[in-house]
């Protein structure tokens, strides 16, 4: 990286405090795929000039596998660790790189004692988007190719969240087409709810192809993911489908920074 | 004079059955854990305003939305007729309120053409059932009982409202003969049609009224009673079961005090819990599971809008939202009739989980809300789902091997994967 992260204990030494907190997530974290995604991030928190911070080591896994999975044990040993790290640094904004950090900060942290206002980075980049702070100028022009966009279930049905990522995409003046399924009507990818962690149970299909399928009869040039578990479902899903060299799969975060050339 | 006392006599048998059998339902529900779902009511309210009398989820699927709405008005508005059955029954009269004249007419000439639209959509239904075959109708929950169900409500229905018609025809006919205390009263759009089918002697045209007469309000009194046994329990349950339907985001899972209080003293030895009665976690049973859940049960209409969504049953998976919520109301039924017979504290050895419920259905889940969207009465599937995975991975510790690797990473590692917490950040180093 061209920049230094920040992390909250080198702010708190300078006796600073940042803007906004930076959750990585354990994807964002740990997969390769999903790393970039987060170096992005960085990229367009850095190029803004936001002052942000991350955890660095001392981020944890927020919970969410374990909640779904149904160890209630589990997730609040993380969420209350979690929260007593958040609490000592006095965090009071949080981004998420993951509509499943997201969700669970969200919602699940507040009755463990753990409240914050906590946004995706898709609504990030549309606030930075709608201030003007940033624009989609400087870098690849997506004009006119055609990106069509898969709504993340916690993002989207589970918190409500449809007009973020795709006033993000409006901005690079592309054709933006919806799948049949989109939006509250949305097919998952076939990670959540612990999926991403065990081997689907017996059936005729794999979920990620499916939906798959269904992506590609939109004819797009990029599937626009949110989410490093549908990235996973969906790369695979194209690769599969021996598509992967005409069909990207990218991330929001990914294309705002291609856009803006950072 | 015997007449009336007969009809007496029906309706009081018809409510009191109805009443017993429903205070069972309710017994059944009130076996289930609380749960506080009274805040904010007034939004409750709106909720119910919005998605159980304005049917507003139904409008995705526009033709069965169209059809359902005709039997809806027809089922709310004809039912004002009931009414004046009931008068007339009671005392003897005939047509009581024909005294209103002009609104009178408009209004049996208003129930006259929702009786031919409700009429004609329980035939169009029929017929995507029985006919047509629609897939969402099938699977593997919709045995040979949940199709007869089905029928028999539309089947009754067609017949509740030929009886309706026919009694005009033979009314407005007997109207036209001046015969004893027929009274010149109502508009007879549909009916008029059906006169031709009628014999034309006085006697017999009364003989037809009467039968119509009696068979309409009987009916409705048998249709009642099959409520509790029935899908159909819907038209009653849609009501409550939205005006306590769940108004957080979706994505939020229920948090569990009682596990609270332990990671709160596993945490800080110092910490002293607030007494609360120790219990089962998560639902082996339907009496584990809160009155929610079980209320749900009895909501559903099995219209399977839930299971065609389902990104695990359109993948041939054998997870189903339908199947999950008629096995919690087939086992409640049981349970309820355990305690009729057995006392309340009998046990049969069976469990909602296993004997129900598989495994694989409960693990087959993404829990990606497709199903509680669908659902136009706001029923929550994924809700059981999740306290049947509680009950199998803190309680018996018995998950698929997989997602116990992955709880092992979390807890020794803090990331579902076994990467060491200390590469955390390697991330930043790169690229």
């Amino acid at each position: 990286m061209e920049f230094k992260v920040p992390t909250m204990a080198e702010l708190m030494a300078m006796g600073e405090e940042p803007e906004i907190l930076f959750w990585v997530g354990c994807a964002g974290s740990y997969d390769e795929r999903a790393q970039k995604i987060t170096r992005d991030i960085c990229k367009i928190l850095h190029h803004v000039g936001i002052k942000y911070a991350v955890l660095g080591t001392e981020e944890s896994c927020t919970g969410d596998p374990a909640k779904r999975a149904g160890n209630e044990f589990l997730f609040q040993m993380q969420a209350m660790t979690n929260i007593e790290v958040l609490n000592g640094y006095n965090i009071k904004k949080i981004v998420t790189g993951c509509p499943h950090c997201f969700n669970t900060i969200k919602n699940e942290y507040p009755g463990l004692g753990g409240t914050y206002e906590v946004i995706h980075h898709t609504q990030l980049i549309q606030d930075l988007i709608s201030e003007g702070k940033l624009k989609a100028e400087g870098g690849e022009s997506f004009k006119g190719r055609k990106i069509t966009y898969h709504d993340p279930c916690y993002l989207g049905r589970g918190n409500g969240v449809y007009e973020a990522p795709r006033k993000a995409l409006e901005v690079l003046d592309a054709q933006l087409v919806e799948m049949k399924r989109c939006k509250s009507n949305g097919l998952c990818c076939g990670a959540g709810g612990a999926q991403m962690f065990k081997e689907p149970e017996k059936g005729n299909k794999d979920i990620n192809i499916e939906r798959i399928e269904e992506a590609l009869e939109t004819q797009p040039q990029i599937i626009a993911a949110g989410c490093p578990f549908c990235m996973t479902m969906l790369s695979d899903g194209v690769k599969l489908k021996d598509k992967d060299q005409e069909v990207k799969v990218l991330d929001i975060a990914e294309i705002t920074a291609r856009a803006n050339g950072l | 004079m015997a007449s009336q006392l007969i009809f007496l006599l029906l309706t009081l048998a018809g409510v009191a059955l109805f009443s017993f059998n429903a205070r069972k339902v309710i017994r059944n529900i009130k076996t289930g854990k609380p749960e506080n779902r009274t805040d904010q009511p007034a939004k409750r309210f709106a909720t119910m305003l919005k998605v159980a009398f304005g049917q507003t989820k139904m409008a995705v699927r526009p033709v069965p939305f169209l059809l359902h709405l005709v039997v809806y008005l027809g089922f709310v508005i004809i039912n004002l007729e009931v009414l004046e059955i009931m008068i007339d029954g009671i005392f003897g009269t005939h047509r009581i309120f024909a005294g209103l004249g002009g609104f009178y007419n408009f209004l049996i000439g208003s129930f006259e053409l929702l009786a031919l639209g409700v009429w004609l959509a329980c035939a169009v239904f029929l017929i995507r059932r029985n006919i047509l075959k629609l897939k969402r109708f099938s699977g593997v929950e919709m045995k040979s009982w949940p199709r007869s169900d089905a029928n028999y409500i539309l089947i009754t229905e067609i017949l509740l409202m030929t009886a309706f018609l026919l009694m005009n025809a033979a009314d407005s006919k007997l109207q036209a003969l001046g015969e004893g205390h027929y009274v010149s009263a109502g508009a007879f759009p549909v009916s008029a049609y059906l006169q031709g089918l009628l014999p034309t002697f006085a006697s017999s045209l009364i003989l037809v009224e009467r039968v119509c007469w009696w068979f309409h309000i009987v009916g409705i009194f048998a249709f009642l009673n099959y409520l509790p046994y029935s899908k159909h329990f819907h038209i009653l349950f849609a009501f409550p079961n939205t005006y306590f339907s769940n108004l957080k985001p979706k994505g939020e899972f229920t948090d569990m005090a009682s596990v609270t209080n332990e990671v709160k003293a596993m945490l800080d030895p110092s910490f002293v819990p607030a007494e609360i009665a120790p219990g089962k976690f998560g639902a082996k049973d339907v009496n584990d599971l809160s009155w929610i859940n079980l209320m749900n049960a009895y909501t559903c209409t099995e219209c399977g809008r839930c299971t065609s969504v389902c990104p695990a049953n359109i993948t041939g998976k054998l997870l189903s939202p339908r199947k999950i919520m008629m096995d919690t109301r087939d086992r409640l039924e049981e349970v309820g009739k355990n305690i009729d017979k057995h006392g309340a504290d009998y046990q049969d050895g069976k469990s909602l989980l296993d004997d129900y419920v598989t495994r694989e259905e409960i693990w087959a889940c993404t829990s990606c809300n497709a199903c509680t969207e669908a659902c136009p009465i706001n029923i929550d599937p994924l809700a059981i789902i999740v306290e049947l995975r509680r009950f199998a991975v803190m309680e018996e510790s018995i998950a698929p091997a997989s997602i116990n690797a992955m709880l092992g990473n979390v807890e020794n590692n803090g990331a579902p994967w076994k990467y060491s917490p200390a590469d955390r950040f390697n991330w930043a180093e790169e690229g």
